[in-house]
């Protein structure tokens, strides 16, 4: 593939560019003018055209200002993937902030932000890039997770996320450091090229940077051990803005982990075992702690964390085959975990709700449609058939099974088989439990319809009839470095 | 027609799903008519299929392969012979009466129960017509979904156990199943050079025995969990008991069958060697299961359990006979397989109709039925007597075919397995005694209601299938007997030219090893 490369170039930045620009329009309108409503739509309007502007640039991969930024088909594949989830995050978020009073015009300029944040990450091989990116990223989320600023929890969630995150963010800085103490650069394609000859003359430095960078990526992406943060985090933040954390930072997170670690790092043939460490850790604790939860959040972020660790079993099987399954597993997550959220969301949304999973008690009788969507999204998430969960969890095993990963595949497969334990739950409550009192009613809006509405047709068109997604993510699976 | 009609069959329960979307959930009636219906043409199109099923011709018929999901060189590959021909009409039999069997009993959320019902038909069928393993693994899991919600929102008391405890089995066993599927892919394309879940392309791989071995176990589980074969078998009890009537018919009537399919169209051809090795432990364990069965069967005070502990029993005999690895040991396993699906199927409608009068299943509640409801205890003996394998009836058919097979290939395996008959006699006689023989105790007994015209047409399908079975058993014999030599010949196809090429060895080979590859020997000549 050419790359056409130029050192000033607003095109290739342009879905940037709008985002970045939407966010700031709001954020100043927001100020002058009181509908919420007007907002929200900008803010949507500036992402779909975002979003189109991204899907300009598939199958065109150039690059710019000195090689710092670089749209290949990997880059437009996450970023398509942060901006779908900033969208529907956006669609079922609306009538929650209205129904607990913090529909305020900065919640849509901190989302927006973030996935500028999330898109230069994914968009770059240059370290300090990507620390740029990560850090635009996360300040606005440490921001999002405590914006319900009555409720203490929510403050809690904000201070701890951001206290965690600064963490990681040393460990990353203090990584790319000694890398540059090593290779005397921050591009990885340098520091990949002259891989054998830094090897030769400071393994120390190298491997103890790489440990480091990986480390930092670890936290974002909730990998036991670095997975403390999550429990909390994801209860105490606002219900849709959970859901934004389950998704955005984590496939960022996994960007920069495949792009710096799966490729940057090939050669470093030891980095395999700890993946292969943090896989097995990531998946068993997440998947045991998940089935004491009584919080349908607290037990959506320990299978978060689970589900971090079946991308993990793709990370050390290596190679082009699994960075395309761990791509293909997150659009699939994407769409059944954002799926899950929206409804937890809407059930949240009524009042003195505190996300119990016996609230959930009684949905099939009322609602039976939202309860039967319910049911689909928590089969996906269990890795069913013929859903988008089965699809990813069969590509990725596959791809582990092909390098030799038998035994790792095995116990991946038997904590799915805890998994469907605690999904299962969720539909036992909704379907064959007696609700406590009269079950309260939910209300829908047009949002919410669209919301669910792409995340159910993405899970099953992702199960069901998935060769051309799997062609789309075989095609994003060479970054080029 | 010929390419389509599988399609048709498997798919056609799912747009009586599409249509029952459509209906307001207040109309009960059309509901339950849409259902019917659908389920009904469904028996038709097989049906149709079944008139142009030949007999006698070899291999897969009705074949259609298109490919799927090219990346993984996934195909949509249908075909069926004679085994699967049966089953899938048992299936489309079975989930007519089912549907008309839950008129009356299912009286809330009765449009999810339809859906269930219907989309659990098309799982079924998909796993009986499915060539390709990816196919099969996608419907074989896909059907768990409507089940558990069968059992789950319509069961009894301790429904969300049982329901629970059902899937987690068996995912259990078919998650280790999909490793062993993907080993078994990468093995293919090390052989062939492409990639492929098509079984008819496996079947002509050869495997070494180590792999075979690991891949065998983590197969066998699946479907021994499936069966069940002791000592897999604690979910089947909770779920038939628990489940309502009609999800017991299903469970038992097909649900089971699928995992005795799975051993015949998967296990068997595709790992041989380790087949061969396996026999005496498979045997052993169904034997367990047979006499085991039918022990506790014996002292059930629910007469629900009794015909479930019964199926443990029965199962044990349609491995016994497969394992076998002859002629009559399989063809009798196939039939008892439809035979148990008819049996233990009119058993548990049977139970159904006594508890939607009653209200209670104990076996203590009732006694004298026989008087003041004649009808009822007509069917409930005839039922009970082919469950036992009475001569004239289809259960006779099969046992006695197992039990010749078996005792062929080892006669110690065939004399215990023939104490399993005596027993199922005893607690079957037994509690048939209890419950419509005897004086009219019980107040409440006397003035039940016979059966009436619906339940009448439900139960005299599956008496005349009993007797036809029983009677003249010849067409079905005819169309399973190429399908079934097939399998044999790929199970023995190896053995034979173990044989061929390292002469002698076999005296050097443990004794179990040796006698079952001798009588296999001599299977495989019946076979010819």
């Amino acid at each position: 593939m050419d790359i056409r490369s130029a050192a000033i170039d607003l095109g290739l930045i342009s879905p940037e560019i709008i985002i970045l620009a939407s966010a700031m329009v709001v954020l100043l309108l927001g100020t002058v003018l009181k509908s919420r409503g007007l907002m929200a739509f900008l803010s949507l309007l500036g992402l779909v055209v975002g979003l189109v502007l991204v899907l300009q640039q598939w199958s065109q991969p150039q690059s710019g200002y000195y090689g710092m930024v670089l749209k290949d088909n990997f880059s437009v594949f996450f970023s398509v993937v942060f901006i779908m989830t900033a969208i529907i995050t956006l669609l079922m978020a609306r009538d929650y902030l209205i129904a607990k009073h913090i529909d305020r015009h900065e919640f849509y300029t901190l989302l927006m932000f973030s996935t500028v944040g999330m898109m230069l990450m994914a968009g770059s091989t240059d370290l300090v890039v990507i620390f740029l990116g990560l850090e635009i990223m996360s300040v606005p989320l440490y921001v999002m997770a405590g914006m319900n600023k009555i409720d203490p929890k929510s403050n809690e969630s904000g201070i701890k996320y951001f206290m965690i995150g600064a963490f990681a963010s040393s460990f990353l800085v203090f990584g790319i450091a000694l890398l540059y103490g090593a290779s005397g650069t921050t591009d990885l394609r340098r520091i990949m090229a002259d891989f054998s000859f830094l090897k030769m003359q400071s393994e120390l430095l190298l491997y103890s940077g790489a440990l480091l960078v990986m480390t930092g990526f670890a936290f974002k992406v909730a990998a036991v051990p670095f997975h403390m943060w999550v429990p909390d985090v994801y209860e105490g933040a606002p219900t849709p803005v959970t859901g934004f954390f389950s998704v955005g930072p984590k496939a960022a997170g996994f960007a920069a982990l495949l792009r710096i670690c799966v490729y940057g790092f090939s050669g470093m043939a030891e980095l395999t075992a700890v993946f292969w460490l943090l896989a097995v850790l990531t998946m068993v604790v997440g998947n045991v702690l998940a089935i004491f939860q009584n919080n349908i959040k607290r037990m959506l972020a320990y299978s978060s964390i689970a589900h971090a660790g079946y991308i993990l079993v793709a990370l050390t099987a290596g190679g082009e085959g699994a960075v395309s399954s761990a791509v293909y597993y997150l659009l699939a997550y994407m769409f059944f975990n954002l799926g899950g959220f929206t409804i937890v969301t809407i059930i949240d949304s009524r009042t003195g709700s505190n996300s119990q999973i016996d609230e959930i008690k009684g949905l099939a009788g009322r609602h039976p449609y939202l309860a039967s969507l319910l049911a689909l999204f928590m089969f996906a998430l269990a890795g069913f058939p013929p859903t988008a969960g089965f699809m990813g969890k069969f590509y990725i095993f596959s791809e582990a099974v092909r390098n030799g990963f038998v035994w790792l595949t095995v116990i991946a497969v038997m904590n799915s088989l805890v998994s469907v334990f605690y999904y299962l739950r969720v539909v036992v409550a909704a379907f064959f439990g007696k609700p406590d009192q009269e079950f309260s009613p939910v209300s829908f809006s047009p949002a919410l319809f669209i919301a669910l509405l792409v995340t159910a047709v993405g899970t099953l068109a992702l199960g069901c009839f998935p060769g051309y997604w799997l062609e789309l993510s075989q095609m994003s699976m060479f970054p080029i470095i | 027609m010929e390419q389509q009609i599988l399609t048709l069959v498997t798919f056609f329960p799912v747009i009586g799903v599409a249509l029952l979307l459509l209906v307001p959930r207040e109309r009960a009636d059309t509901i339950k008519a849409v259902s019917l219906i659908v389920s009904f043409v469904t028996f038709l199109f097989s049906l149709l299929m079944y008139v142009m099923f030949d007999p006698v011709a070899n291999g897969m018929q009705f074949e259609i392969n298109i490919p799927w999901i090219a990346a993984f060189g996934i195909h949509y590959h249908l075909g069926i012979d004679g085994i699967s021909l049966l089953l899938i009409m048992l299936t489309t039999i079975l989930s007519v009466i089912a549907i008309l069997s839950s008129w009356t009993a299912i009286k809330t959320g009765v449009k999810g129960y339809y859906i269930s019902m219907l989309l659990l038909e098309t799982g079924m069928l998909g796993v009986f017509v499915s060539l390709d393993l990816f196919l099969f693994y996608v419907f074989w899991e896909a059907m768990l979904v409507p089940m558990y919600f069968l059992i789950g929102v319509w069961g009894g008391p301790r429904r969300i156990y049982a329901a629970i405890k059902f899937v987690l089995f068996t995912m259990f066993g078919s998650l280790l199943m999909l490793v062993a599927l993907l080993y078994l892919f990468f093995l293919y394309h090390g052989y062939a050079g492409e990639y492929s879940f098509d079984l008819l392309k496996i079947y002509e791989m050869p495997i070494p025995l180590g792999a075979q071995t690991y891949m065998f176990l983590a197969f066998a589980l699946a479907f021994a969990i499936k069966v069940p074969v002791w000592p897999f078998h604690t979910w089947l009890p909770d779920a038939h008991v628990e489940a309502p009537t009609a999800g017991s018919v299903i469970l038992a009537g097909v649900l089971l069958k699928m995992g005795t399919y799975g051993f015949l169209r998967v296990c068997l051809p595709v790992f041989p060697e380790a087949t061969i090795q396996f026999v005496p432990l498979i045997s052993i364990l169904a034997l367990i299961g047979i006499v085991y069965g039918a022990l506790v069967a014996m002292v059930q005070r629910d007469v629900k359990s009794l015909v479930a502990f019964s199926s443990v029993s029965h199962l044990g005999f349609v491995m016994l006979g497969m394992m076998a690895l002859n002629v009559q040991g399989m063809e009798g396993s196939v039939i008892q397989m439809i035979n148990h699906g008819i049996s233990t199927g009119a058993l548990f409608l049977i139970v159904g109709m006594i508890y939607e009068r009653r209200h209670t299943r104990l076996i203590a509640d009732f006694g004298g039925l026989a008087k003041s409801m004649p009808v009822f205890s007509t069917f409930f003996m005839i039922v009970a007597l082919s469950s036992i394998g009475l001569p004239l009836t289809n259960g006779f058919v099969g046992e006695f075919l197992i039990l010749l097979g078996t005792f062929k290939a080892n006669s110690t395996y065939a004399i215990i397995a023939a104490s399993g008959v005596i027993l199922a006699a005893c607690y079957m006689l037994w509690m048939l005694q209890r419950v419509i023989f005897g004086k009219l105790t019980k107040p409440e007994n006397e003035k039940l209601v016979d059966l009436n015209i619906r339940e009448r047409l439900v139960l005299i399908p599956l008496i005349v299938l009993i007797f036809w079975i029983g009677i003249y058993p010849k067409p079905f014999f005819i169309r399973m007997e190429p399908a079934v030599k097939a399998i044999l010949s790929m199970v023995h196809k190896v053995d034979r030219a173990d044989v061929e090429r390292k002469e002698g060895i076999h005296v050097a080979q443990p004794t179990c090893v040796g006698t079952t590859c001798t009588i296999s020997g001599g299977g495989a000549g019946c076979g010819k």
